[in-house]
């Protein structure tokens, strides 16, 4: 966990400590919680406030019946399986249909209904690239992120460096990603902190005359709808 | 408290620290910016994040903020912005700029 955090973990560990007492949890009682959940990654830091309220949580709802470990790993399943292809899919769709890009403007959550897809209770803001203008998404607070068009954001997305850094100086950051902007585009960042969610419609690159929309979705990767990439025909 | 505020009003971010889960960064913190759209009604995180109900429901916006009004050694042009969704709470509505005042160069 982060180190803001620090502090308040200490006092949840001691938190941790009581509620391992009161239903017996011996895994929890000590202090390396040896009992890693088998779909999180192997972290050899010690788990933070939150990551104990979750397991600790989830052991309960398990060890009582509510819910079944089987479930817990059907929705990392779930959450693993939305994948950015089913953003460029409505890229695509974008680019060859204009009336479809204005709907996607107007109303992103009523357009992406057309693929089946939903956004829960967020709102799906998309923006789009021009000449003039480059969009890049980040959220500086945590990692809000478009999952149900974009999947689970990626590592660089969470960290520290980029979500600090890229509304101080976005020209550096995205730079250092492999973009070189040109000084006349302006550079346009959106800090999606509550209950917008972000995606960006990059320009269609020239080459692209006569696609059909499985091929442009082929070159509109996940880093293009954040914005720190643009498609490329090879 | 504001009320309806419209695309294109200029707003300045109210400059207060507040305990608590707060959805609104510090570097925005007692910064103008200009109302970029209006995102709709919404229950207010701050209190979601306390496991209140978040009602009666507050007013969404997208303000937009030059990078210059921002960060006193921008080294990027004039026309970098950042946009930040702020709940209404956090704007208190600023007078239209004068005629011929312009934007800061």
């Amino acid at each position: 966990m982060s180190a803001e955090h620090e502090h308040a973990h200490d006092h949840e560990h001691e938190h941790g400590h009581d509620h391992a007492h009161a239903h017996g949890h011996e895994h929890a009682h000590d202090h390396d919680h040896g009992a890693p959940h088998p779909l999180a990654a192997d972290d050899t830091s010690p788990p933070g406030r939150y990551e104990l309220m979750i397991m600790a949580m989830r052991d309960l709802l398990i060890e009582k019946d509510v819910i079944t470990a089987e479930q817990v790993r059907k929705g990392f399943e779930t959450l693993d399986s939305w994948q950015p292809a089913r953003g460029a899919q409505i890229v695509a769709r974008a680019w060859t249909d204009p009336a479809y890009k204005a709907r996607l403007l107007a109303d992103g959550n009523e357009a992406i209904a057309d693929f089946g897809l939903n956004m829960g209770g967020a709102k799906l803001t998309v923006v789009e690239n021009t000449d003039d203008v480059q969009n890049v998404i980040v959220c500086t607070l945590c990692s809000c992120y478009p999952r149900a068009v974009l999947g689970l954001p990626p590592d660089w997305y969470r960290s520290k460096a980029y979500r600090a850094r890229v509304v101080v100086e976005p020209r550096a950051v995205v730079k250092e990603l492999g973009l070189d902007l040109p000084d006349d585009v302006a550079i346009r960042v959106h800090d999606s902190l509550a209950d917008l969610r972000y995606l960006v419609i990059p320009r269609r690159p020239a080459g692209t005359e006569g696609w059909n929309e499985a091929q442009l979705a082929a070159i509109v990767t996940r880093d293009c709808m954040v914005g720190v990439a643009n498609p490329q025909v090879s | 408290m504001t009320g309806k505020l419209e695309a294109g009003d200029r707003v300045r971010i109210a400059s207060v620290n507040p305990p608590g889960h707060r959805r609104t960064p510090f570097y925005i913190r007692g910064k103008e910016g200009v109302i970029e759209r209006a995102c709709g009604e919404f229950a207010n995180p701050e209190e979601l994040g306390h496991g209140f109900d978040g009602l009666p429901k507050k007013r969404l916006y997208r303000v937009r903020f030059k990078q210059t009004d921002l960060w006193a050694d921008y080294t990027g042009g004039p026309a970098d912005t950042v946009d930040v969704d702020v709940y209404e709470h956090w704007l208190q509505p600023l007078p239209a700029k004068p005629q011929g005042q312009g934007d800061r160069a």
